[in-house]
């Protein structure tokens, strides 16, 4: 009797714990919890480590590190305005350029073009995607910054000369030429995942929007876009994430300046441009720290303007035709 | 022997890479023994390492400042330099092929004081050349390094301006100029640029067959980097060699002397607890200083003066 009660609840426990593992569902969800809680993991790991190894710089100079214009490194004087503009304002170029490039692009191939001529830019389009940067950068140094310097820029001076975006001398590379490499580099994104998403719109739609008498463009430009305006959205933000990051393409033409300019033309500096040029050099605690310091603000601005996409995303969906 | 391998792990400075690199690997297959592991990592990331414990010994370009070495309490740091290189100015301005600058107007024009290819300091070095009425594009490097290192330390040596207003460092705040990443991104922009001028690394110059002008030494005299002259500036500073050879010789004396040269150095840890490892580092030092030298020409580097290595083989002594 007495060893009847004493095994009874082992049998059960021990069942439970094979019923567990029998079943598959318990074990895909642990599992894939475990992949998800990782990138969870990772993202908190990296603001501890940015944070933790910025200290020095953060303790010297507070909130003036943000707002500096000045980065000295003999009088260890750092200051990261003139990089957050460099970034900003090359990332603002490229998607001022490569946004309505890339999404009507991404119109014609998948609401226009004869499939077969679809297919094969579309091929293209994901090849480009794929290219090094490195690449880039070097057709960039050999064919974009000759004829920005030679043609395209004398040009803008001669023409917008009068607004201080246009003036002082052409060096060829400066903040357009970097933000010109960054619209190459940015729109196969936009157009691959725009193009998804209309293609992701429901036939019935469209047949709706030209049984109610719109032509092929009405249907397009009125039904089809706006049904996909997240996905396309989502794209943008996907592309401007690739341009704030981008290192190797922009320092090989942004002249790499540590002062800010209002020219369009002048040479400036990104954030992860410098990072990358300086980090193997530098010497000194606070030095080193205002580096990771600067990637901690690299991050916060992704982080922001990764959240200004989400309130966009939720500011537009408010309104008009919900997506399934 | 079978008890007498080693592997030496080190770490540091880009510009003599390519020679330590080959250093570590006829001293292999001289010793098999002896394998040296060798990361261009860059001189600041070398002396970090270093410091850190992480490497057997580092490399620089720039000598370790007072406070990077009081940093590091477990042993004290030892200089060995190896070979020398110079720094050379290249410009890309038409119809004059073969420019001279004095360390004035080099400064001058890295200070954004001289704006004008036909400035009058430039046509005073130049007598004779057709200059013609242009912006000058400075160029400078992008990214933290020994050259800008040693350019800006000489420009700080032969301009009080600079010394004050900008200073000495492996990157510092340029007042003027475009920056190119490496060697290679700076001439890369000069080639490009019209009325440009940079600077590179004198093996970088010799290796692209580039053509770069000459630089007014201490003795008055204009000077054209080659390994004879930069040598030349060593010996000229090796009578003032201070006893931890950190030391610039820019500006250095001499006649021939080319005003914008350095050392490159290996820093060793003064106790090296591993017997074999002390024996192989210290071996490998011997033979570098004697055998090795006979590499550096091949390479376009400039090889040591004998009154340097001599003193320096005293200082093997000093690593116990």
């Amino acid at each position: 009797m007495g060893t009847v009660v004493a095994t009874a609840p082992e049998q059960t426990r021990a069942r439970k714990f094979t019923n567990i593992w029998r079943d598959g569902d318990q074990i895909a969800h642990l599992v894939t919890f475990l992949f998800a809680a990782s990138v969870f993991l990772v993202t908190v790991f990296l603001v501890y480590e940015l944070w933790i190894h910025s200290g020095p710089s953060r303790a010297k100079f507070g909130f003036g590190f943000i707002t500096g214009r000045i980065w000295d490194p003999v009088a260890e004087q750092f200051g990261a305005l003139p990089f957050i503009y460099g970034t900003v304002l090359t990332s603002l170029i490229a998607l001022v350029i490569s946004v309505p490039l890339g999404v009507g692009a991404a119109i014609f191939l998948s609401e226009l073009a004869p499939p077969q001529l679809s297919n094969a830019c579309t091929f293209l389009v994901e090849l480009l995607a794929a290219v090094p940067s490195v690449i880039f950068g070097l057709l960039a140094i050999f064919t974009l910054v000759p004829i920005m310097r030679q043609y395209v820029e004398p040009f803008l001076k001669h023409t917008l000369g009068f607004l201080p975006l246009f003036q002082g001398p052409a060096y060829g590379v400066g903040y357009l030429t970097a933000g010109l490499i960054l619209a190459v580099m940015t729109f196969p994104f936009i157009i691959s995942i725009s193009r998804e998403a209309l293609l992701a719109v429901p036939r019935e739609q469209r047949e709706a929007a030209l049984a109610l008498g719109a032509t092929k463009w009405e249907s397009t430009w009125q039904v089809v876009v706006p049904f996909a305006r997240l996905g396309i959205i989502g794209s943008v933000f996907l592309a401007l994430a690739r341009a704030l990051g981008e290192t190797m393409a922009v320092t090989m033409v942004i002249g790499n300046d540590t002062s800010i300019h209002t020219s369009l033309l002048s040479p400036g500096y990104t954030i992860a441009a410098f990072i990358a040029n300086n980090f193997t050099e530098a010497t000194g605690d606070i030095y080193l720290s205002a580096l990771v310091e600067l990637g901690l603000v690299l991050f916060a601005l992704t982080m922001v303007l990764n959240g200004a996409a989400q309130l966009l995303i939720m500011a537009t969906t408010g309104k008009g035709s919900k997506q399934p | 022997m079978a008890g007498s391998a080693a592997t030496i792990n080190a770490a540091g400075a880009t510009f003599p890479a390519p020679i330590y690199q080959k250093w570590f690997e006829e001293y292999h297959k001289a010793h098999p023994d002896i394998q040296i592991n060798y990361q261009a990592i860059g001189s600041g990331g070398g002396i970090r390492q270093l410091t850190e414990g992480t490497v057997d010994f580092g490399a620089s370009d720039m000598p370790m400042t007072d406070d990077q070495l009081s940093k590091i309490t477990k042993f004290k740091v030892l200089h060995f330099p190896t070979v020398l290189g110079g720094i050379v100015p290249t410009y890309n301005v038409s119809g004059a092929p073969d420019l001279k600058f004095s360390g004035a107007t080099l400064a001058g024009i890295y200070l954004g004081n001289i704006k004008k290819w036909n400035d009058p300091a430039l046509k005073k070095d130049n007598p004779g050349v057709n200059l013609p009425n242009e912006d000058i594009t400075v160029v400078h490097r992008s990214d933290g390094s020994g050259t800008s290192f040693v350019f800006s330390d000489y420009l700080a040596k032969v301009s009080p301006e600079w010394k004050t207003k900008v200073g000495v460092n492996a990157s510092v705040n340029w007042p003027v100029g475009l920056g190119g990443k490496g060697n290679e991104g700076v001439a890369g922009l000069v080639k490009q640029t019209p009325n440009s001028i940079g600077y590179v690394e004198l093996i970088y110059a010799v290796q692209n067959k580039m053509s770069y002008g000459s630089i007014k030494n201490a003795a008055g005299n204009f000077v054209k980097a080659d390994f004879n002259t930069v040598s030349e500036a060593a010996a000229g500073a090796a009578k003032e060699m201070p006893e931890d050879f950190r030391v610039s010789i820019n500006n250095a004396p001499g006649k021939n002397a080319y005003p914008i040269s350095t050392f490159t150095w290996l820093l060793i840890p003064n106790t090296i607890g591993d017997a074999t490892k002390k024996k192989s580092i210290t071996d490998f030092l011997q033979w570098m200083m004697t055998t090795g030298q006979a590499d550096a020409q091949g390479l376009s580097y400039a090889p040591l003066p004998k009154q340097v290595v001599a003193k320096e083989q005293k200082q093997i002594a000093l690593i116990k």
